[in-house]
């Protein structure tokens, strides 16, 4: 342990915080230091002067002289005072400069009660303000349906640009202008471009950015109901924070999880969450009586037809992997687990089931975004990250920084001095190669790319694999100037943190079997190679972890053998099954039962709807890409008959005489079954503490102290005061009542500290600034490879193999390929407005060559027959594809989940021949 | 548009360092060389050819005194108030400048002749007061002058 | 007395490169290049040559933190700073219109010094004769083999490229004039690490005045012990001294350092013009404090002048007599201070307008008794350390010693809500 003098007391340090700033060696030792330009996640710049601490040579020093605390670093036996008057007094100086020009209005501006600048200025004793001059304005810009701008707030402390260049790489945006004329925008007017554009609202001090989506249905921090949640809209599980009021969700915040998130998160788990305020939401069951239209029965009703369905007849279950993994147990369990079928295209789930293979026999282990952000070389193969797995760029662009970083240091620049850091590596970049079907948007970081198609992509993968360990399969036939790229990558790989990323984007088994091999074949060399994977939905991972058949079968099932019942747990089969296949069953099955928080193709034409909770008003249990289980919470109780699937299936059951003889009284019950009958789940009960748990006595409340209008919230209907909704499930409680202090990190849903309004108060709460919660609990890793980390030696690796054939165009046909789109490809956000107004519009897309060969131009429309679907789209021409590629846009309203890649068929659309789909 | 010209020049100075982007200003400065100013327009064809943003080059362009992001007249003058040729009489010449052109500082006249802006000390401090315009300096300026310097630029 | 770097100027064009070699040029070069690297920064070490851009620090120490080993990253960068901005300032102007291959020859022994592989030379825009004059020179000098590859088949090379700003004070300033020359927006870097471990593009570099270049081949050429003859005091050399206010022969002047204030103001300025009292001066510029009468004796190099509680600066003084309002002069300098922030860190950004405004009130008849306390307060605690870089504090040295001078002239402003130097 290293010792800190702080105003002559001796405060006793980690030895590994030695070197760090004082700034946050302070604050994670609990000091009160105002600052503003430094963020722990892109470290100290100096510009504010906001922390200015007194620093002594030694015991002798009496004088000392200011610092910064963000710009000096830790020493054992430095001798440092926080609270030297004159420190104090400059630092009143600088809150005031910065406060000179603020417009003070508070009452007004989104960001107060939650203000960083309003908790610094209460912090330094700033109570009034002298300058008796014009303050100075700006014009606001326009940019964009997400995140609203008010410049005059801004009290120029760079974070906003240092984050979206720096971090995010959003070149879009940024500082213009000199002396107090510094201005943080945009050229002009637009929408913001980068997708992580939402941060700003968390990463300005002040209310300069805010979150536009709110201000439609304001409310201030402390009138929110809050509750940890995970976010449902990819498969990277980032940890959220949802607010609620009047019983509609107002925003998602970031939830700090050292391990996954961070503190950020992406604009489509920050923004989708209006889905749940959707106008068109099913409140109520559903039956549709003799071809009739539906209409609303009760619940008790519901749960009754339910029973009589199943007690009669033969019923399939298909799940899903956007539903929790007790929704999918419920269904299994109701049904029985050989009637249980993955409500997932079958190719996503092929490819999810050939990751989990990979990462259960190891020896590479899946790395959380934080492990990725220190990786130091990365082989990516087939992703476009932006669109499927947007939260890991922020963790890429880490890593490519981390050689480049290490050379700095030899320089002896501490690592938290970020703009000198920027300066002595200029544009180096570390090692980064990617194969990708097309252009993406991370390719500035990227030292080669290949580009094309997934068979190539897997080959190159195989071929690299081959190279570091001639033990696996070699590649036939690869053109000379892929074997000396390949090489190039087995080269760098063969580093101390290589990184290998692949995931579904290209529809390909083939690459995740390559990437396998590669981290093995790293691995048996002795180089600590992770894997990243990236999955479709928030849940792929859990329910592929369940047994259960492939969609196709189940549709298999129905046209062949006579199932009379079929209930869809929180899946829209249209997406996941060709239309041919959706055709089939709407045919075929006599009971169609969905359960669905909003009207899709697939409960338009059900017999019963039962309306499910959105994430935001049920708890359960998510797994993520790295196969971590966290837990999300229910934020507030529902309207209407809404509730968990898991308990109307948990109903039924009973209902229809199968299984239980009662439904199982809470989630408890439902976490110890699923623990019991699937092993691999059976640390899922304990990553959260049961609902019986109580601190002091006292369940956690979800409502702050200072929650407002309690008691009258219903006077307009009742001078009662509405006792809190119940939950059995949690130890959460709907109440400004409960237990005040600090919870566990996982019952953790609101950051809060005395003099700490803000997300700063953020510091509060964790172990060491920028580490771990207080009582950590970032969830629970279910696969591990098996036998940890073995020898290298001790390592028998049996090599996956089927390296597929060299791509061939054909004459007549294309390879469809899905494009993925951070804006349209998710099927819950796309009932956010804001999200919608942002999203792709259908396309079509072909490289230049190959659109000449068609003799088409960009903007005409193309017709493209794909499987059992016509599709005519508006023509875009992309450079990057590979030639006899096609590229459609996956997942946008309307589209059929065609199983792509697959050969499809393009001709010039016909006049009069509509847009859209079609079956053929 | 950027002329072929242009072009090339930028082409020139690009090809001096390693990376695009630092020939920024200097792509900037072209431009103005040979269009008087930098437009929005400009700064877009910049952004361009530096395989930059337009955000990325506007955030130089705003940073510079002498990259005018505002039309200016056929002649810039740009007179020192720094304070050499504050004690030499800047006030005073500022404001027979100003009537005599019929424009304030910061503004063009009406036939777009002369913008006139102030400017940080021109370094010739021993000819104080002093301005610019276009490439000369004049020093050692009375009212008295001003006409016959003026004259001297359509 | 010797001149040493005016020695070959004259009206009219200045030596070419011909005419600059038989009047003994690229001596000192040649010579260097037949020493160790090492030896040529040994010997600038030697003198002690403090540097002429304001700062006064010896270059020998800073030339020995560049890393001189065979690893060493590369490439590495002399970067000359002529962007003399610094109001009150012209003495650069006539070392680099006056004698640009002296520069270049400086320049390049420099460079050969630290082995540096290019040489920018940033000049400010405005100095539009210097530039071409420079160009010139430069070509001349490639034609000649003093730049380019294998210099006087010493095996050494050198690039050498001009860089003109785009206008900004702050530019002056070394580290934010790396950004400049890089292309980007200047602002200023934290230190360490230090410029000559990681300047341009991240590599070594070492950033230098005009002037303090232009003595290093003289060292070189004619000695230590020579070079520290030609000064009155410890500090080696000779100096640029200028003036300008109301004197009667504002101008800039080579004369031994240390040269004392009064023989500046009236030998060579020629005294006040008559029906102008002396009150004070800033003798290096306008980020240096006021010096009055008693302090005209002192000699002009950096000790003594710290000593007096100023700062030699530029050694470019500015005098105010007394009949110019010393808030209207202090109202030009907050203004330009002001004006010049790079807006990065907050007391300049803030603090700077605020005393312009404050001053500007109290210039225009309204200022109140607070705006006195404004002005007092932002010159306390805009100091070196408190700020990022030196360009506010800097603003802080002409204002505070006003205020110490002359605060009465300041209160009376107040007092009859006037201007008393206005009719
Ligand atoms: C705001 C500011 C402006 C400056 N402007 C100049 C300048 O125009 N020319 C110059 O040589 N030094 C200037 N300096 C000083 C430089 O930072 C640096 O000290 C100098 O160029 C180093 O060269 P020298 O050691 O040879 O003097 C400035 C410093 C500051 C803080
Ligand atoms: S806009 Fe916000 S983040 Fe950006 S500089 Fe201003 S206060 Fe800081
Ligand atoms: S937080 Fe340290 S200077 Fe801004």
């Amino acid at each position: 342990m290293a010792v800190l003098y702080v105003d002559n007391q001796p405060h006793e340090i980690r030895p590994h915080e030695v070197g760090k700033n004082l700034l946050k060696v302070c604050l994670g030792l609990g000091f009160n230091i105002p600052y503003f330009c430094w963020h722990p996640a892109f470290q100290s710049v100096g510009a504010c002067r906001q922390c200015a601490i007194k620093l002594f040579k030694d015991e002798h020093d009496t004088k000392g002289k200011i610092v910064m605390s963000c710009m000096v670093s830790a020493k054992d036996g430095m001798r440092i005072s926080i609270d030297d008057p004159e420190a104090i007094e400059f630092r009143a100086r600088v809150i005031e400069w910065l406060m000179l020009n603020h417009p003070h209005d508070c009452p007004v501006c989104d960001e107060g009660g939650e203000c960083h600048l309003q908790d610094m200025t209460v912090m330094t004793g700033h109570t009034y303000r002298r300058n008796r001059f014009a303050k100075r304005s700006f014009r606001n810009q326009d940019m964009g349906p997400l995140v609203a701008h008010e410049m005059n707030r801004c009290i120029q402390c760079y974070r906003c640009a240092r984050f979206y260049r720096h971090s995010a790489g959003g070149r879009d945006f940024g500082v213009m202008g000199w002396h107090d004329r510094v201005f943080f925008g945009r050229f002009e007017d637009g929408v913001l471009q980068s997708e992580f554009a939402g941060n700003l609202v968390e990463v300005c001090p002040t209310g300069v950015f805010t979150d536009k989506t709110q201000a439609r249905h304001f409310t201030r921090k402390w009138d929110l109901q809050t509750a940890p949640s995970v976010c449902v809209h990819c498969g990277l599980g980032c940890n959220t924070i949802p607010g609620e009021r009047y019983g509609s969700l107002r925003r998602i915040r970031n939830r700090y999880n050292h391990r996954v998130n961070g503190y950020f998160l992406c604009d489509r788990g920050r923004y989708g969450y209006e889905f749940v305020n959707s106008p068109h939401r099913i409140r109520q069951p559903l039956l549709r009586e003799n071809q009739a239209a539906l209409r609303p029965i009760s619940a008790q009703a519901a749960i009754t037809h339910l029973g009589n369905l199943l007690h009669s007849g033969r019923a399939i279950g298909i799940g899903s992997p956007r539903a929790s993994l007790e929704t999918n147990y419920a269904l299994a369990k109701l049904v029985g687990a050989e009637n249980f079928y993955h409500g997932m295209p079958t190719k996503h789930l092929r490819i999810v089931r050939a990751m989990l293979d990979v990462l259960k026999r190891g020896p590479a282990p899946s790395a959380s975004l934080h492990d990725m952000e220190k990786c130091n070389t990365i082989f990516m193969m087939g992703e476009d990250i932006h669109n499927v797995g947007p939260l890991m760029v922020l963790s890429l662009r880490q890593a490519v920084l981390q050689k480049p970083i290490a050379e700095a240091a030899k320089l002896h620049i501490s690592d938290f001095e970020d703009a000198v850091i920027r300066e002595a590596i200029q544009q180096e970049k570390g090692p980064f190669f990617t194969g990708v079907p097309g252009f993406t948007k991370l390719d500035d970081q990227v030292t080669q790319a290949y580009r094309g198609a997934p068979h190539d992509i897997a080959r190159l993968g195989f071929a690299v694999a081959h190279m570091i360990d001639p033990a696996a399969p070699a590649v036939e036939d690869l053109p000379v100037e892929r074997v000396q790229f390949a090489q190039r990558i087995a080269k760098a790989l063969q580093d101390k943190k290589p990184l290998i990323v692949a995931g579904y984007n290209c529809g390909s088994e083939s690459i995740v079997r390559a990437s396998a091999n590669v981290a093995w074949a790293l691995r048996k060399k002795g180089f600590a190679a992770h894997l990243a994977y990236t999955v479709p939905e928030c849940n792929s991972m859990g329910t592929a972890l369940m047994d259960g058949g492939e969609i196709d079968d189940a549709v298999q099932a129905i046209a062949s053998n006579g199932i009379d019942t079929l209930i869809v747990a929180e899946s829209n089969l249209y997406r996941q099954l060709s239309l041919s296949g959706f055709d089939t069953i709407l045919r075929r099955i006599k009971h169609l039962v969905v359960l669905d928080c909003l009207p899709n193709e697939t409960t338009a034409w059900a017999e019963l709807v039962l309306p499910a909770a959105t994430f935001a008003e049920g708890s359960g249990t998510l797994v993520n890409n790295e196969c971590r289980a966290q837990r999300f919470y229910q934020v507030f109780s529902p309207a209407g008959d809404v509730r968990e699937s898991w308990k109307w299936l948990s109903a039924a059951m009973v209902a229809s005489g199968r299984a239980q003889s009662e439904p199982w009284p809470d989630l408890d019950a439902v976490l110890a079954a699923l623990a019991r009958d699937i092993p691999v789940f059976a640390k899922v009960p304990g990553i959260t503490p049961p609902s019986s748990f109580r601190l002091m006595g006292m369940p956690v409340p979800r409502e702050s102290h200072r929650f407002s209008g309690r008691t009258a919230i219903d006077a307009d209907q009742t001078i009662h005061e509405r006792p809190p909704e119940p939950d059995a499930d949690t130890p959460l409680r709907h109440s400004m009542e409960g237990y005040p202090l600090q919870p566990p990190a996982s019952l953790l849903g609101r950051y809060w500290a005395p003099g700490w309004n803000s997300d700063h108060a953020l510091n509060k709460f964790q172990q060491e600034i920028d580490g771990p919660l207080r009582e950590d609990a970032p969830g629970v890793r279910l696969v591990e490879p098996s036998g940890g980390q073995p020898s290298a030696e001790a390592l028998n690796i049996e090599y996956l193999g089927l390296v597929p054939p060299a791509f061939q165009r054909r004459a007549e046909e294309w390879l469809v390929i899905p494009a993925y789109h951070i804006f349209g490809s998710d099927e819950l956000s796309m009932h956010s407005p804001g999200i919608a107004e942002l999203a792709a519009k259908p396309y079509l897309q072909l490289n230049q060559a190959d659109a000449d060969s068609l003799g088409a131009t960009p903007g005409q429309l193309m017709t493209m027959t794909v499987e059992s679907a016509v599709c005519t789209f508006p023509l875009k021409v992309g450079p990057g594809l590979p030639d006899g590629v096609v590229a459609i846009p996956f997942g946008l309203p309307g589209l059929p989940g065609v199983a792509l890649p697959a050969w499809g068929k393009i001709r010039p659309a016909q006049p009069g021949e509509p847009t859209g789909v079609r079956q053929a | 548009m950027l002329s072929e010209e242009e072009r090339k020049e930028i082409e020139a100075e690009c090809a001096l360092y390693e990376h695009r982007r630092p020939a920024t200003s200097e792509a900037l400065k072209i431009v103005q060389r040979h269009r008087g100013w930098v437009s929005d327009e400009a700064v877009k064809d910049v952004a361009e050819i530096l395989g930059a943003s337009a955000d990325e080059v506007e955030s130089v362009a705003t940073f510079y005194t002498l990259i005018f992001r505002q039309k200016v007249g056929r002649h810039v003058i740009l007179i020192c108030d720094s304070v050499s040729c504050y004690i030499m009489g800047y006030e005073t010449l500022k404001e027979h400048l100003g009537r005599v052109l019929g424009i304030e500082l910061g503004q063009t006249t009406s036939d777009g002749r002369f913008t006139l802006l102030p400017n940080a000390c021109l370094g010739v401090c021993e000819q104080a007061p002093a301005m610019m315009i276009d490439e000369d300096v004049h020093g050692h300026l009375t009212p008295e002058k001003i006409p016959d310097i003026l004259s001297r630029y359509a | 007395m010797e001149k040493v770097l005016t020695k070959n100027m004259r009206p009219g064009e200045p030596m070419e490169i011909d005419e600059y070699e038989r009047a003994g040029g690229y001596q000192g070069l040649k010579r260097a290049l037949k020493m160790a690297p090492l030896e040529v920064q040994e010997l600038v070490g030697r003198v002690n040559l403090r540097g002429r851009g304001g700062a006064g620090f010896p270059a020998g120490k800073k030339w020995a933190l560049v890393p001189m080993e065979q690893a060493a990253r590369r490439p590495k960068y002399l970067c000359i700073n002529a962007d003399e901005m610094e109001p009150g300032t012209m003495k650069d102007r006539l070392l680099m219109e006056g004698d640009p291959h002296q520069l270049i020859e400086g320049a390049i022994t420099s460079a050969y010094a630290i082995q540096a592989d290019c040489c920018y030379i940033f000049l400010r825009w405005a100095y539009k004769l210097s530039a071409r004059r420079l160009a010139k020179a430069i070509d001349e000098a490639y034609a000649h083999r003093y730049l380019g590859k294998n210099i006087q088949n010493s095996g050494y090379s050198l690039e050498m490229r001009l860089h003109t700003s785009a206008g900004r004070y702050m530019c002056g300033e070394a580290s934010a004039m790396l950004d400049a020359v890089q292309g980007k927006r200047a602002t200023p870097r934290s230190r360490p690490p230090h410029a000559e471990v990681c300047g341009l593009w991240g590599k070594p570099t070492v950033v230098q005045n005009v002037e303090t270049i232009c003595c290093v081949h003289h060292i070189v050429r004619n000695g230590p012990e020579w070079f520290m003859k030609l000064s009155k005091t410890e500090e080696g050399g000779t100096k640029i001294y200028g003036c300008s206010g109301r004197v009667n022969n504002p101008g800039v002047w080579e004369l031994p350092m240390g040269t004392p204030v009064r023989d500046i103001l009236f030998e060579h300025a020629g005294g006040m013009q008559s029906g102008y009292q002396f009150k004070g001066l800033l003798p290096g510029g306008a980020s240096s404090n006021f010096i009055r009468q008693e302090h005209l004796d002192t000699p002009m190099d950096f000790s003594h002048m710290e000593a007096v509680g100023s700062r030699l600066g530029t050694g470019t003084m500015v005098v105010m007599d007394d009949r110019i309002c010393p808030v209207g002069v202090q109202l030009s300098l907050q203004e330009f201070f002001a004006r010049e922030s790079c807006g990065w860190c907050t007391p300049c950004r803030e603090g700077l307008p605020w005393i312009a405004r404050a001053l500007r009130a109290i210039e225009e008849g309204t200022g109140q008794a607070q705006d006195m306390d404004v002005l007092d307060l932002n010159a306390k605690h805009i100091r070196l350390g408190n700020t990022f870089c030196a360009l506010a504090p800097g603003a802080m040295f002409p204002l505070e010693s006003a205020l110490r001078f002359w605060r009465e002239d300041f209160l009376e402003h107040v007092r009859q809500k006037r201007c008393p130097w206005k009719e």
